[in-house]
């Protein structure tokens, strides 16, 4: 099956035809699979950044009656829309992503989780799943190989940023409340049901079969040391051409703002609200694990965006999607908020927002899980990067020299 | 509820359980289904529901109090969600909350008199490149403008 190409990239955004992937994987053994993913180096796209490869031997190594291949297609982060073009324009590398992940693990069930917001590319998934198991790449002894069963199904979620988190998803499948979980265990050990369980975003999982036909080392030839590859970005905001775009690990803020036709910008926020914000004077900064990790959302502010407001609306958007479990992040969360708005009435003492920023650093700390420990992230970020601006209003252009 | 109402969602959910199972793992897809049919899980269908899964109603209560996309209080037959995240805000969401409750004569949060619509906010859609973006139902709408957005509430039948 081919398709016309509407997109360009190295590697997801490359040619692909139905099943070669899996076809391909189907002839090697186990730990050659597990071994071309350790040669490409490569890490987990969700945002946390876990090797792949270790996650999978993990598995592998696990020994229980039922093993789950969950796809996280949660993607809640503000500014992140790329699994989502994924899934609708290449479901193929998704699935098989999620097949091979399965015969390297020695799993049968495959779930993804899609987000309550994408119910309606629900559909068109289901249809294709379909034809994989027509075609046979989905089922029993899948294209002829004695043994290898697998299949897919899609759950649906309701709303809640927090069940992109792999434990509170895993809650969230089993009926519960989103509500993270301690971790360890980790779901690889004890995941759905109790049962061994190797959670992996979409994009995770679509880099697998390119990297199993092409090779580890071809895929590591990609991007930079400690960040191999390529990296989908959703590039949104202030600029001509916002869009999801594949480049190579990398590739420098300046480079970006450039393809997308960005004009008088001042500010990228990199990695959606729990990511941070970056000046102007740091445009020459790399995306990659070495200087900034991303999930992959870049949002673009020009000159005259107020960026109070920008951070405002962060965190009035982590006060609503906090799970409440744990206070530092239940009540932190309002706490900064109420000091964003301070600031906007002009109502604040520095010492108290000293104080608010001693506090975002214990929310980092001790909160359960990564929502309450990314969040202060952007609260400290534009107060800190934007302090000209937001305290002595200056106008926008001097930003962050 | 009309008794004739009781019996009728009691056969649904018990089709529902015979769809599904009765492991607590199914409770969100019962949810779901009641919700795109009624636009909200009563009382009632939170004790039938319970009863089926052998859990207490006050879980199945908590389990829709953590979703955005479920509620246990009625709302109007089709749900309008706009996107208020930053994306979408820098791309002026705020003229397409202005006309949609100028045409609907209510504020959002509200749900119009004849129970068609209910106006409310919701966080990122993943559709921040094409803002402002919308959803009806599960439908979704992008590069809204005030006019196209209402064109678009006008033409939803039911
Ligand atoms: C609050 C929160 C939200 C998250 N949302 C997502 C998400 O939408 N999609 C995703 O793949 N990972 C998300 N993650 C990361 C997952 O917990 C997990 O690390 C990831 O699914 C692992 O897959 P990967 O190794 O392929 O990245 C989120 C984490 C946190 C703390
Ligand atoms: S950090 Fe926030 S979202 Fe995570 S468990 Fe604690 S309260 Fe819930
Ligand atoms: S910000 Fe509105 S869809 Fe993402």
């Amino acid at each position: 099956m081919k398709k016309d190409k509407l997109r360009n990239g190295k590697v997801l955004f490359s040619d692909y035809s139905l099943g070669e992937g899996v076809r391909k994987a189907l002839t090697l053994s186990r730990d050659d699979i597990l071994f071309e993913v350790k040669d490409s180096k490569l890490k987990g796209r969700g945002g946390a950044g876990f090797p792949v490869s270790t996650k999978w031997m993990l598995g592998a190594a696990a020994i229980a009656e039922r093993k789950y291949i969950i796809c996280n297609a949660d993607e809640g982060e503000p500014g992140t829309f790329k699994d989502r073009v994924l899934l609708v324009e290449y479901p193929e590398l998704v699935f098989e992503g999620m097949i091979i992940a399965g015969y390297a693990i020695g799993a049968k069930y495959g779930i993804v989780y899609l987000r309550g917001e994408y119910e309606y590319i629900r559909k068109s998934l289901e249809d294709y799943l379909n034809l994989m198991r027509n075609e046979n790449l989905l089922g029993k002894n899948i294209l002829g190989k004695e043994g290898f069963d697998f299949d897919i199904k899609i759950h649906l979620g309701s709303s809640a940023y927090v069940c992109g988190e792999e434990t509170a998803l895993i809650e969230s499948l089993e009926g519960n409340r989103g509500e993270a979980r301690n971790r360890p265990p980790y779901p690889v050990n004890t995941g759905f049901m109790g049962m061994p369980t190797s959670v992996n975003n979409v994009e995770t999982l679509s880099c697998i079969p390119h990297i199993i036909l092409k090779g580890g080392d071809w895929y590591r030839n990609l991007g930079t040391d400690k960040s191999t590859g390529t990296k989908l970005f959703s590039v949104s905001g202030d600029c001509e051409r916002p869009d999801v775009y594949e480049w190579e690990w990398g590739i420098t803020i300046n480079e970006i703002l450039e393809k997308v036709g960005a004009k008088n910008t001042k500010a990228v926020q990199v990695g959606g609200a729990s990511g941070i914000c970056v000046p102007k004077s740091q445009f020459d900064r790399k995306i990659s694990y070495e200087d900034i990790p991303t999930g992959g959302s870049i949002i673009i502010f020009d000159e005259n965006r107020d960026m109070l407001k920008v951070l405002k609306n962060f965190m009035e958007f982590f006060v609503e999607e906090s799970c409440g479990q744990c206070t530092p992040c239940r009540i932190g969360n309002v706490k900064l908020l109420e000091g964003v708005k301070m600031i906007e009435n002009e109502q604040y003492t520095f010492a108290y927002l000293d104080k608010l920023k001693d506090l975002a650093k214990t929310m980092q700390i001790a909160s359960k899980c990564g929502l309450g420990q990314s969040s202060p992230n952007s609260f400290i970020s534009i107060l800190e990067n934007f302090k000209n601006e937001i305290f002595y209003h200056e106008n926008g252009v001097e930003n962050g020299k | 509820m009309l008794v004739f109402e009781k019996t009728s969602l009691a056969k649904e959910i018990e089709q529902l359980i015979e769809k599904y199972g009765n492991s607590r793992s199914v409770l969100l897809s019962i949810l779901q289904e009641i919700q795109s049919k009624h636009r909200y899980i009563s009382d009632y269908a939170q004790q039938e529901i319970a009863r089926h899964l052998k859990i207490q109603p006050v879980e199945v209560y908590s389990v829709i109090s953590f979703y955005a996309f479920l509620n246990s209080e009625p709302k109007g037959r089709n749900i309008v969600r706009i996107c208020k995240t930053i994306s979408c805000d820098m791309k002026n969401k705020m003229s397409i909350v202005k006309a949609i409750e100028r045409e609907l004569g209510i504020k959002m949060g509200e749900t119009t008199s004849d129970n068609k619509f209910t106006i409310e906010y919701t966080n990122c859609l993943g559709l921040c490149d094409e803002g402002p973006a919308m959803a009806i139902n599960e439908r979704v709408f992008t590069k809204l403008t005030p006019q196209t957005a209402v064109q678009h509430i006008h033409k939803v039948v039911g």
